[in-house]
């Protein structure tokens, strides 16, 4: 139990600036609102393409932004933990006898509490342009991005911290990871689309399988096989990576 | 209160291996207030961030507060406060925010961590900064805001890494205030790093010098100036150097007779006593001295005589 008080209390934390100023929240959803108003419309007349049901390209398009926002907004938490070290926030932490796991899972507790929240906002405003979806597939949908949330952000705070002494990589390193992990996605556009070796090459990338999942979510088709590998694909990610970014908070530790 | 034997650090990077610690061995008895002395790169940092638990040794043992550093360091971390050199703060908090939930990291009910923040706030004369966001506090008030981080759980130990560093000479003399306070109203165990040699003298009971990862010189300030051999006389002499420094070596009680041009310099363990004789010595051999200085020894020349440099010149990587 200590374990999860010990989180409950640096999730408390992490969470406070959220809660003097709100609006912080929205900033960070203003690259993907721009693709939802710049690109979406796009997709409209090629909705028959994608297998979208009913020509609906917005229920093709938003399942796939929101897992794009998970890879902008918790997959970046790791210019917290470098912020926070300079600070010497990090440092502090680590000297008082909270739980080392604790020390990482409040903090992508945090990231994915964050994205449910504005994914649920993205997913509103989706529906005023025009997304029609089922409302239980949504909900789950919503989980599922919370899951995938704690994977990045917990790779990212892994990544952050193992770049401390050379903390100016970090940015162009994670621009580009995440550059790839999107466009190997199929994320915005499907890859039934794409010729074989691309078609093999994003299936190495786990994101590409809760993408599809988020897609037969929200069109309401649950019991799809493919809602269960990426729900599978999204666990066995998420525990790895708990797991690694945990060994990191560890590892300097005596 | 601390105790460690054979402590060393190995740091293995693609330049090769570095022994930042090389066998650190370093007593510190129950409310003593002691100073860790030495030059940037010396391993004082990284002695501290073992004893604080954020490094792991490569070899060697350590108590610290009552608890085995390898086998308990959760043990170690309930009884010790630290503050780091680089500070403690998030900026985007208000003030009493980072405290009260300093005080819930260390186990404190709510209602508990709240009066704690009050009452600390009161001792450090923070308490009108209360609901002041951290970053609009001067570099003093935020000094006193880490200090108050430390001390939220009430350690018996508290180890401060280059507490006064970046502030100016009035926030540093207040802040060697309330340190001592620490000690002398909670008795309270201080371990401070420094390098600054004013801190040292007028703060520490006891004072280790580190050099080259392993320390080469524990004791009070006083014991430590007295083992450098006596006051360091300087002549000036207009002529004669040369045959000055024979009369001067051939007083009883003087060492380490030195003629650089028209500059004799030697050590004599009273200076005070010793000119006379000096003077009068020099006057029968019709020398006459442009001028004499008799320094009494500082904490540099402690310094010089263990590690045979300056403490503010750098280590050669």
């Amino acid at each position: 139990m200590k374990l999860l008080h010990d989180s409950w209390l640096v999730c408390a934390r992490a969470m406070r600036p959220l809660w003097r100023s709100p609006m912080t929240l929205a900033f960070a959803m203003f690259q993907p609102v721009l693709f939802l108003v710049l690109f979406g419309p796009l997709l409209q007349p090629l909705g028959d393409r994608f297998g979208a049901p009913d020509g609906n390209s917005w229920q093709f398009f938003v399942p796939g932004l929101l897992v794009q926002l998970a890879i902008l907004s918790p997959g970046m938490a790791g210019f917290g933990v470098i912020f926070e070290h300079r600070s010497g926030v990090i440092e502090r932490m680590r000297v008082t006898p909270l739980s080392r796991t604790a020390l990482l899972l409040g903090r992508v507790a945090k990231d994915a509490v964050t994205l449910i929240a504005q994914s649920a906002l993205l997913v509103v405003a989706g529906a005023l342009f025009g997304l029609r979806a089922s409302v239980p597939g949504a909900l789950l949908g919503l989980l599922l991005i919370g899951l995938v949330a704690i994977a990045l952000a917990a790779v990212s705070n892994a990544v952050a911290l193992r770049m401390l002494d050379r903390e100016w990589m970090f940015a162009p390193t994670m621009s580009q990871i995440s550059v790839l992990v999107v466009l190997l996605s199929g994320l915005l556009l499907p890859m039934s689309l794409a010729p074989d070796w691309l078609r093999w090459l994003s299936m190495a990338n786990p994101l590409s399988y809760v993408v599809d999942a988020e897609r037969a979510l929200f069109a309401g088709r649950i019991a799809d096989p493919v809602v269960l590998t990426g729900s599978l694909v999204a666990v066995a990610l998420t525990a790895t990576t708990v797991l690694w970014g945990t060994r990191t908070y560890q590892r300097q530790d005596s | 209160m601390i105790r460690v034997r054979g402590l060393t650090r190995r740091f293995t990077g693609k330049h090769g291996t570095v022994d930042a610690v090389r066998g650190v061995d370093l007593d510190v008895e129950a409310g003593e207030l002691v100073g860790f002395l030495g030059p940037n790169g010396a391993g004082k940092t990284t002695t501290l961030r073992m004893l604080t638990t954020l490094l792991r040794p490569t070899s060697g043992e350590a108590r610290v507060a009552g608890r085995d550093l390898l086998t308990d360091p959760d043990g170690v971390r309930e009884r010790i406060g630290y503050v780091a050199q680089s500070g403690t703060l998030a900026f985007d908090y208000p003030v009493h925010e980072e405290l009260e939930m300093q005080g819930r990291f260390y186990g404190l009910d709510r209602a508990r961590a709240r009066s704690r923040c009050t009452e600390l706030l009161a001792e450090l004369d923070l308490s009108e900064l209360h609901d002041r966001l951290v970053a609009t506090l001067s570099g003093g008030q935020r000094r006193r805001l880490d200090i108050a981080m430390g001390l939220v759980h009430s350690p018996e130990l508290l180890f401060l890494d280059e507490p006064t560093t970046g502030l100016d000479p009035t926030s540093r003399a207040a802040l060697w205030d309330r340190i001592r306070a620490l000690r002398d109203e909670r008795g309270m165990t201080v371990f401070l790093s420094t390098h600054y040699l004013d801190e040292a003298d007028a703060l520490c009971d006891r004072l280790l010098v580190i050099d080259n990862g392993v320390i080469v010189a524990s004791g009070s300030p006083d014991e430590l100036k007295r083992s450098v051999s006596g006051d360091a006389v300087t002549m000036t002499v207009h002529s004669g150097a040369i045959e000055a420094g024979q009369v001067a070596d051939g007083i009883d009680g003087t060492s380490e007779v030195t003629v650089d041009g028209e500059v004799v310099r030697l050590r004599v363990r009273r200076g005070d006593e010793a000119l006379p004789v000096l003077l009068n010595a020099l006057r029968d051999k019709d020398i006459e001295l442009a001028s004499v200085t008799v320094k009494r020894p500082t904490l540099d020349d402690v310094f010089h005589s263990v590690t045979g440099r300056s403490l503010h010149e750098e280590v050669a990587a």
